[in-house]
């Protein structure tokens, strides 16, 4: 998202995405920094692909449903919490899997989850901060 | 052999592990100086320096070792490549060798980090009472533990999921059944950091870091340096017998950079670097994987081990669940993997590692593994990954 655009909803709506490349909408979805060349897709801002050095880039959105196909149930802090990797229709991404007890059992390769977004709260100007996980769909 | 083969003189590591009492550069000394004496050398013989350190790489710790050990003027190159950071020391003074600069090339790489506790955390940013994006994802605030996890436990326990994923079979106890094996392993290494045999239940029941890493699986976190020094085949033949009876043919030297790979932004991928370099050391050595009696690779949690079996091709592709289940990787098994201890045991002195384990296939070759010692051994490889990533895979032989 550009900074207009940013700032344009910041304005609107009063909330910002936890990273520019959640988007806000009725219906929050990521999108993601494709490039019109080759076709790699990149969360972050890029110079140019590191795929095929091409500087072309379009925005898409990304799949809000998807499997996880690995992760880890990470026990360095207070609160234990589940780093995940999910591929949605061929897109890695990386999230916090919520709504999920963090233990062995309650977390399996192959698992379909979606997306989801939570406040972290608001700051001095009143502004309210979204984040955004994915939690499992439920069956 | 090729005219153009370069060859190793003299290695050494000191002990791994708490050295309260020595500073980098004391590391650095030891382990060089050791090094020179067993390649029977002086260091105004040396021609060019190449020294790896992560944790001061700015400090310019080659110069300061020059300090301690001799000032001869020779170009020192300072480097600094992740966990690939002493492999990549080591092919600095390679490739002046090759390339005809010097005759005698020497490569350190020493780390203090006893006590470091955990790498690749990013401190907090500073406190603000609007938020404020920054960086390339624009995030208002640190991602860890917000958009998963970014600290190296946590990293390769995805890595090694993401394989049991694809193929199958990978259990949180047979990831713990590795690092079983090289916790046993290296209750026959003196210079290993931990020397203790941990049971099964032990592994599995220890503090979980990030499952399925327990304590145990993680590699350990120490203080240690290691050294080697390389001369030109012209040079080597010009040598005592006594040293070229001893000397180590380096038969491939190859460094890699991690190509793009869909999701890598997401999940590092440690697997097609690791891949690429194995593919040209064994093309550069004319070798293959069935020709190697030890191997030493880059077991930074448990996790990692069992995808470098695929990466380095020990297995056929989908097939290191069943390599290690065979028994492969013990000391007696057909194709020993870190005998030393790994990582998990011997420690992980970041920038040492990559010498070190070199140096550990060198002492076999040598046939001066002690308890250890797989016996005939003719052929290794070592291989190391830093994430980021670069990837060094080394293969040495015994030839005379």
């Amino acid at each position: 998202m550009s900074e207009n655009q940013k700032s344009d909803q910041k304005a609107k709506t009063g909330k910002i995405p936890f990273v520019d490349y959640l988007v806000l909408d009725e219906d929050p979805y990521l999108q993601a920094n494709e490039c019109e060349s080759c076709g790699a897709r990149y969360f972050d801002r890029r110079n140019a692909c590191a795929s095929c050095f091409d500087d072309n880039f379009r925005q898409v959105p990304i799949a809000t449903e998807g499997e996880v196909t690995s992760f880890s149930i990470v026990q360095m802090g207070p609160i234990p919490y589940v780093s995940a990797v999910v591929n949605c229709d061929g897109t890695s991404v990386k999230c916090t899997l919520m709504n999920v007890e963090a233990t062995p059992e309650s977390v399996q390769l192959g698992m379909n989850v979606k997306l989801m977004t939570y406040s972290m709260g608001e700051d001095s100007e009143g502004t309210e901060a979204i984040a955004f996980g994915f939690e499992p769909v439920s069956s | 052999m090729g005219s153009d083969a370069v060859w190793i003189i003299g290695s050494n590591m000191t002990k791994f592990g708490k050295h309260p009492d020595k500073d980098v550069v004391d590391l650095a000394a030891e382990a060089s100086r050791n090094a020179l004496k067993d390649a029977g050398v002086s260091l105004a013989d040396v021609g060019v320096l190449g020294v790896g350190n992560l944790m001061n790489a700015g400090a310019g710790i080659g110069q300061q070792l020059q300090k301690q050990i001799g000032q001869t003027g020779i170009p020192v190159f300072n480097v600094s490549n992740a966990c690939a950071t002493g492999a990549t020391a080591l092919r600095v003074a390679v490739m002046a060798v090759k390339a005809g600069e010097t005759d005698v090339g020497m490569a350190v790489g020493v780390e203090k980090l006893a006590g470091a506790g955990l790498l690749g955390q990013r401190g907090p940013k500073p406190e603000s009472d609007t938020w404020e994006p920054s960086g390339r994802h624009g995030a208002l605030s640190s991602t860890e533990g917000r958009i998963g996890t970014s600290i190296m436990p946590g990293v390769f326990a995805q890595v090694g999921m993401e394989y049991g994923h694809k193929y199958g079979g990978a259990s949180f106890e047979l990831f713990a059944r590795i690092s079983e094996k090289n916790h046993a392993h290296s209750t026959l290494n003196p210079l290993a950091a931990y020397q203790k045999r941990f049971t099964l239940d032990e592994i599995m029941n220890d503090v979980m870091i990030a499952y399925p890493n327990t304590r145990p699986m993680c590699s350990g976190n120490c203080d240690g340096a290691a050294a080697m020094i390389v001369v030109s085949d012209e040079k080597m033949k010009s040598m005592p017998s006594e040293v070229q009876k001893r000397a180590v043919k380096i038969s491939a030297s190859v460094l890699t950079s991690d190509p793009w790979v869909d999701g890598c932004q997401i999940l590092p991928d440690v697997n097609t670097l690791t891949r690429n370099a194995a593919t040209q050391a064994y093309e550069q050595a004319g070798i293959g994987p069935e020709d190697l009696d030890l191997v030493e690779l880059h077991d930074c949690f448990a996790t990692a081990e069992l995808v470098h079996y695929d990466n380095l091709m020990l297995c056929e592709e989908g097939g290191a669940v069943d390599f290690f289940e065979s028994g492969a990787p013990w000391r007696d098994g057909r194709r020993p993997v870190n005998v030393s201890g790994g990582l998990q045991s011997k420690g992980h002195p970041i920038a040492a590692t990559g010498i070190a384990n070199i140096h550990e296939i060198v002492m076999h070759l040598r046939g001066e593994a002690g308890d250890r010692q797989i016996e005939g051994a003719k052929v290794g490889l070592a291989h190391v990954i830093g994430l980021g990533s670069a990837c060094g895979v080394h293969i040495l032989e015994k030839v005379a």
